[in-house]
């Protein structure tokens, strides 16, 4: 701060030996450089000739037909719903062109594109069986448990958790059948003295207070 | 791969190519070697896309592959490079040279190679005897021997050559076992560096090729000849002896042609057009002995070029003695004398030429742009190499209020810098001398930078001015199809007035302008190049000399 009024504006070498005096400073800049500034000399106009114009046909030639050939590749998205006026009038020569096979000889062979196998439906079948017998082996263990002590519901609760991993028409019913058989059973966590609906409280259930005191 | 070369090679890819390409294209430029699940991973974009973007990739060569850095057994990695994305800009060039030297058929040939990346000699010589029996009269057709010999003109004066051999990546999984290694033959060191096509001795050789016949004309009709052609294609199936070789345009062989042509062009505007007739004889007579990063071509002596020269310049001996020692005289250095045997030898000096040329187009940059007495500051600090801003004053005989503020735009461009002399350690700047510099080759390469930067400049103002009138264009391109396909058809003229009046006249005047916008933006765009040409060749001939 002590040197607030005498730092200002003042140099750390001696600027007579870079040749300028202080009154020689160009204007500050305010904010950033204009986008376009104005230049003192205009550009040279480009030249003009036979040479040039045919390089300029050869080249927007050249632009319009690799946008037409398959290795300009477009995404799919843009392909439009409706059929356009224009695509009437397309040469059918330039449809044509869209499969390519490149010379896989020279290309790695991972590009090629992999055909994919269908094994899925053949999988599944065989999983499905084997869920169905194993499901039906779990539920007549099931049944005999629940016979022999009375439910632990947590315990056929996992176990329909792991069988709903198995897909399968059968399994849903299996299910359904459990379900009902809890209902059935009404087994629940819930004590049932734990559960007071106020028919004790000041009601019928007493008969000390008849003389008309509202319950609320 | 600064960022505007990148920004550049982008537009590039996308306007040629399609944006799939060019999103896998400039991550690979930016991210360096990768393998294809980290591209997968990285870009986002659907296996089967980006395959095919790989592909497209690999066959315009901008793209290689190799082997993994772990060894033989690691996933293949790809690589790009923005060189020859960059060469995208000069197809015209290129094009243009082979119709000068190889008329049409040459001209089409290189087209179809350049924008199909590469192709094997048969389909390009059936493509191309197709292509110009289509402009040649009704009747008359291209026979393939001339197109082939074309071709062969052209491999032999290597303008093209063989595409190199994929490297082998990985171990075989061919069905039949791989033969077992003869003890006793040493086994090929794995090199890093990717083979190029001309490290192959076969890249040169035509193949003998079974190709008779005679170009097609595409049949107007399509309903009666559908089944006919159906019946063609399966006999044209047949093999020509030459699958699986591909040829691919030497840009190499290209830009040594331009380098010639710039250096003639050069000595026939400095002195005349005797003097470049004699440049371009000598260049001729050591086009085939001299490397193509030489610094200067084998000496040749007076009494060859004397026989060398075209027969239409009867010049005598000892006006050629006289030019000859013109030109080495000329501070331009384009020729020198390397000995006296033989009436003389001489030799063309092709780095000191490309390094005063581009110094040439420096100069005229700051000229064009600052003013002819910062181009005289400029020269001035080119020749004297390091002064004082008095001395500058002083030799450049501008007064020192002017000089101050030209050499400080000058310096904030970065066209020149500060050098500080201390006389004491600590570098006290009472006791500093600065001196203002020039140096060539880091100039050469910011201006390299702008020209990059220009060029996709122009790139994206044209995209931006044909979208901005996307709706105008659809429907002068729908209006003329309409009128293709009626004229095709048969229609009175004044049906023809009729659509061609649905265009509006503010909206031709509209359409024209865009026109000639257009064409100016993509005309700058060719010449722009040929300044990228110059500095390209100025910059890489200075890294292969130590």
């Amino acid at each position: 701060m002590a040197g607030k009024g005498r730092g200002v504006g003042a140099f750390t070498f001696n600027i007579e030996a870079l040749g300028i005096g202080r009154g020689s400073m160009p204007d500050s800049r305010v904010g950033p450089m204009p986008l376009f500034p104005n230049i003192d000399f205009k550009p040279v106009p480009l030249k003009a000739g036979e040479e040039e114009d045919y390089m300029l046909a050869l080249k927007q030639e050249m632009r319009g037909t690799m946008q037409q050939l398959p290795h300009n590749i477009k995404c799919h998205a843009n392909k439009a719903e409706v059929e356009r006026y224009t695509e009437r009038y397309l040469k059918q020569r330039q449809l044509d062109d869209a499969n390519w096979t490149p010379d896989w000889s020279l290309l790695p062979k991972e590009l090629m594109p992999q055909k994919k196998k269908v094994v899925k439906p053949v999988k599944k079948k065989k999983a499905v069986k084997i869920s169905r017998k194993e499901t039906e082996a779990m539920l007549t263990k099931l049944d005999e448990l629940e016979k022999k002590d009375d439910g632990n519901p947590e315990k056929s609760d996992d176990e329909t958790e792991k069988k709903k991993v198995n897909e399968g028409e059968e399994e849903e019913e299996i299910e359904a059948e459990e379900y009902d058989e809890e209902d059935v059973e009404e087994e629940n966590d819930y004590i049932d003295s734990y559960f007071d609906n106020g028919e004790d409280f000041g009601g019928a259930g007493s008969d000390e207070n008849v003389d008309g005191e509202g319950t609320y | 791969m600064t960022a505007q070369e990148v920004r550049l090679c982008g537009l590039l890819l996308q306007e040629h190519f399609g944006e799939m390409v060019e999103k896998v294209g400039t991550h690979l430029l930016k991210s360096g070697a990768q393998n294809l699940r980290m591209i997968l991973h990285e870009t986002g974009i659907s296996l089967d896309l980006l395959k095919k973007s790989l592909c497209v990739l690999v066959q315009h060569g901008a793209c290689v592959f190799s082997s993994g850095r772990k060894g033989p057994g690691s996933p293949t990695e790809y690589r790009t490079s923005c060189d020859r994305i960059l060469r995208i800009l000069r197809y015209p060039r290129y094009i243009y040279t082979a119709k000068t030297l190889y008329g049409d058929t040459g001209e089409l040939i290189i087209e179809e190679l350049l924008q199909r990346g590469h192709m094997t000699m048969s389909s390009t010589v059936k493509t191309v005897a197709d292509r110009l029996t289509q402009n040649m009269e009704d009747g008359r057709s291209m026979d393939y021997n001339d197109v082939s010999n074309s071709f062969s003109n052209l491999v032999e004066t290597h303008f093209l050559q063989r595409c190199p051999p994929p490297p082998r990546a990985g171990p075989k999984e061919s069905v039949t076992p791989a033969p077992h290694p003869v003890p006793g033959t040493p086994t090929p060191p794995i090199s890093t560096a990717l083979p190029t096509a001309e490290s192959f001795p076969d890249c040169y050789k035509v193949p003998h090729v079974t190709l008779t016949g005679r170009g097609k004309r595409p049949l107007s009709s399509e309903d009666v000849d559908d089944q006919r052609n159906a019946k063609k294609a399966k006999m044209d199936s047949e093999t020509h002896g030459d699958e699986g070789i591909c040829w691919q345009v030497n840009f190499e062989r290209f830009h040594l042609h331009f380098r010639d042509q710039a250096i003639i062009s050069a000595v026939a505007n400095k002195l005349d057009q005797t003097s470049s007739e004699i440049v371009r004889t000598m260049l001729r007579m050591s086009e085939v002995t001299t490397s193509p990063s030489a610094t200067c071509t084998k000496p040749l002596s007076a009494n060859e070029i004397f026989r060398s020269l075209p027969t239409n310049y009867n010049i005598t001996r000892p006006i050629l003695d006289q030019y000859l020692t013109l030109l080495v005289d000329d501070p331009m250095e384009f020729v020198g004398k390397a000995g006296e045997s033989g009436g003389g030898m001489y030799v063309v000096n092709m780095h000191r030429a490309l390094a005063n040329l581009a110094r040439a187009t420096l100069e005229s940059v700051v000229q064009e742009r600052f003013g002819s007495r910062s181009a005289r500051i400029f020269r001035l600090l080119l020749r004297k190499r390091h002064l004082e801003q008095k001395q500058v004053e002083d030799f450049a005989m501008i007064p020192a209020k002017e000089a101050k503020d030209m050499l400080y735009s000058l310096l904030s461009q970065n066209l020149v810098q500060l050098q500080e002399v201390p006389k004491t350690p600590d570098y006290a700047p009472s006791r500093t001398f600065y001196l203002y510099t020039v140096n060539q080759l880091p100039t050469a390469r910011m201006l390299l930078q702008n020209c990059y930067k220009t060029v996709a400049n122009l790139i994206e103002r044209r995209l931006y001015e044909s979208k901005e009138s996307k709706r105008l264009l659809e429907k002068s391109q729908r209006i003329e199809a309409i009128l293709a396909s009626l004229q095709a058809s048969g229609a009175e003229p004044e049906q023809l007035t009729e659509v061609e009046e649905m265009i509006t006249a503010p909206e031709k005047q509209q359409l024209d302008a865009l026109r000639l916008h257009i064409n100016k933006l993509d005309s700058a765009e060719n010449q722009v190049d040929e300044t990228i040409f110059l500095i390209e060749s100025y910059v890489n001939s200075t890294k292969t000399t130590s």
